[in-house]
């Protein structure tokens, strides 16, 4: 067994949220910068030009790219050969959120329900853990904004939906949440599995970097045609008409029951904060 | 585009009714942050009839929890946050003389009508970028629920606040002009 201490975790963790908070990643830069090429309205290039400088005065300055710093939500790969010593797993990560949070300024944005009374700490975490194989702990550190949260959608539909009535769906869901997410968006869609599978996928898959191809060919193709469509809404750079509405679109799919198709858009600001950790 | 328009705070009727949908507008003065809670406690000491932390007449209300502040700087990012959610209570807010709300996102009919009858204009901030809307806050002070951190009510003065007006007293919609122009159906 090779042995990581939760230390080590706690201080990669801390380290990402402030970096995940700081540093808009090039991918996210590189797509603003290409959806400049092709936007139509003048304010629209006008909105993303101060996107990328936001981008730039946030790396510089070593303040946060937006005012949301989000709820932690972290994606976690733990091979199955890997020990974590001097404390578990779960407190490691929340502990560095902990830390992260106070030590590099950012908003804590976690409440009770109802009374709406702040945790004070930006915790508790939201966690997806799976168990592989290997020694190796890799673990994504994803701030999750509540603006575009709020306008993510999971649909139960039947069989008989198929591809067009996903299609609906995800156009749908992108245009009556206009400006809401602040465009443009990236929009992440899990299509499959069960009601909470489709959601995790659906988040999971704006892990992949922006410009990446999917690896599936199929996906690829369902991808390019989701994109399109979205492109037509002419919601545009937040909301104020335009032809870049979304960055990219990410699928991903897997088997369901015979009775279902669900499917989850959840829907990513342009502040797309993510950091990976390898241990 | 067209050039910037200057408004200083506090606003008077006369300055809102000037504006249309689609003007770029740069706000100087005194704003007040509110969102959710502070939404939620102001509307209840109008309810109960008590005196208000803040003053409503000609003000601007601008719809931000900022992060925290650090050392050497007045305020953290300090980005809109969406709108929609402060619409219950906005009616409210514009018949006691709220002039200008900023934020990002639609409003309801209820709000986009009552801003045509107290004469009071929407404008947006760009969502996403704290960090640039920063540089126009220039100082910054908790008034009113300290409590509420993120969501206390401060008051901030800005320097040329770079917005754009949504919903002007006419009952245009910059939303719904911008979307329709560019939809391809």
């Amino acid at each position: 067994m090779r042995q990581v201490s939760s230390q080590t975790i706690a201080e990669a963790v801390k380290a990402a949220a402030i970096k995940a908070n700081y540093e808009l990643g090039q991918d996210v830069i590189q797509a603003l910068e290409e959806g400049l090429k092709t936007e139509e309205s003048p304010v629209g290039r006008d909105i993303l030009t101060r996107l990328i400088e936001n981008a730039r005065i946030a790396r510089e300055e070593r303040i946060p790219i937006c005012q949301d710093t989000g709820v932690a939500v972290i994606f976690a790969e733990v091979g199955q050969e890997v020990s974590i010593t001097g404390g578990d797993f779960r407190t490691a990560l929340e502990e560095g959120v902990r830390q992260g949070y106070q030590e590099g300024y950012l908003r804590k944005s976690v409440c009770h329900p109802f009374t709406r009374k702040n945790t004070g700490d930006n915790t508790p975490i939201i966690v997806h853990l799976d168990l592989v194989p290997g020694e190796t702990l890799k673990i994504w550190v994803v701030p999750k904004g509540g603006g575009s949260e709020n306008m993510s959608r999971l649909f139960m539909l039947p069989p008989s939906a198929g591809w067009s009535g996903v299609k609906e769906r995800v156009v749908e869901t992108v245009a009556e949440a206009g400006p809401n997410p602040c465009p443009p968006t990236i929009v992440g869609v899990g299509i499959g599995g069960n009601f909470e599978q489709s959601a995790i996928m659906a988040k999971k898959s704006l892990l992949r970097p922006l410009g990446t191809a999917n690896p599936d060919p199929e996906l690829m193709d369902m991808e390019t045609e989701l994109y399109d469509a979205i492109q037509k809404t002419g919601v545009g750079p937040q909301g104020l008409g335009g032809r870049v509405t979304s960055l990219a679109v990410h699928i991903l799919m897997m088997p369901c029951h015979i009775a279902s198709l669900p499917l989850a858009v959840n829907i990513q600001c342009h502040a797309s904060r993510h950091e990976e950790i390898l241990l | 585009m067209d050039d910037v328009i200057q408004l200083k705070t506090p606003l008077t009727v006369a300055d809102v009714d000037a504006l249309r949908a689609g003007d770029r507008v740069a706000i100087s003065g005194h704003v007040y942050t509110a969102r959710d809670a502070a939404h939620r406690r102001l509307i209840e000491l109008i309810e109960a009839g008590k005196k208000l932390p803040i003053p409503l007449e000609g003000q601007v209300i601008y719809y931000v929890g900022p992060s925290p502040a650090p050392p050497g700087k007045v305020i953290g990012a300090a980005g809109p946050t969406t709108s929609y959610r402060m619409d219950p209570y906005t009616p409210t807010l514009l018949r006691l003389g709220l002039k200008a709300m900023i934020g990002k996102g639609k409003r309801n009919e209820e709000v986009r009508q009552a801003m045509i009858t107290y004469k009071a204009v929407y404008l947006a901030a760009i969502g996403g970028a704290g960090a640039l809307m920063a540089r126009a806050v220039k100082e910054a002070r908790v008034v009113a629920y300290e409590d509420l951190g993120p969501e206390a009510i401060r008051e901030l003065r800005v320097e040329a606040l770079p917005v754009i007006v949504v919903n002007d007293t006419l009952g245009n919609d910059l939303y719904q002009e911008g979307q329709k122009k560019y939809a391809i159906t």
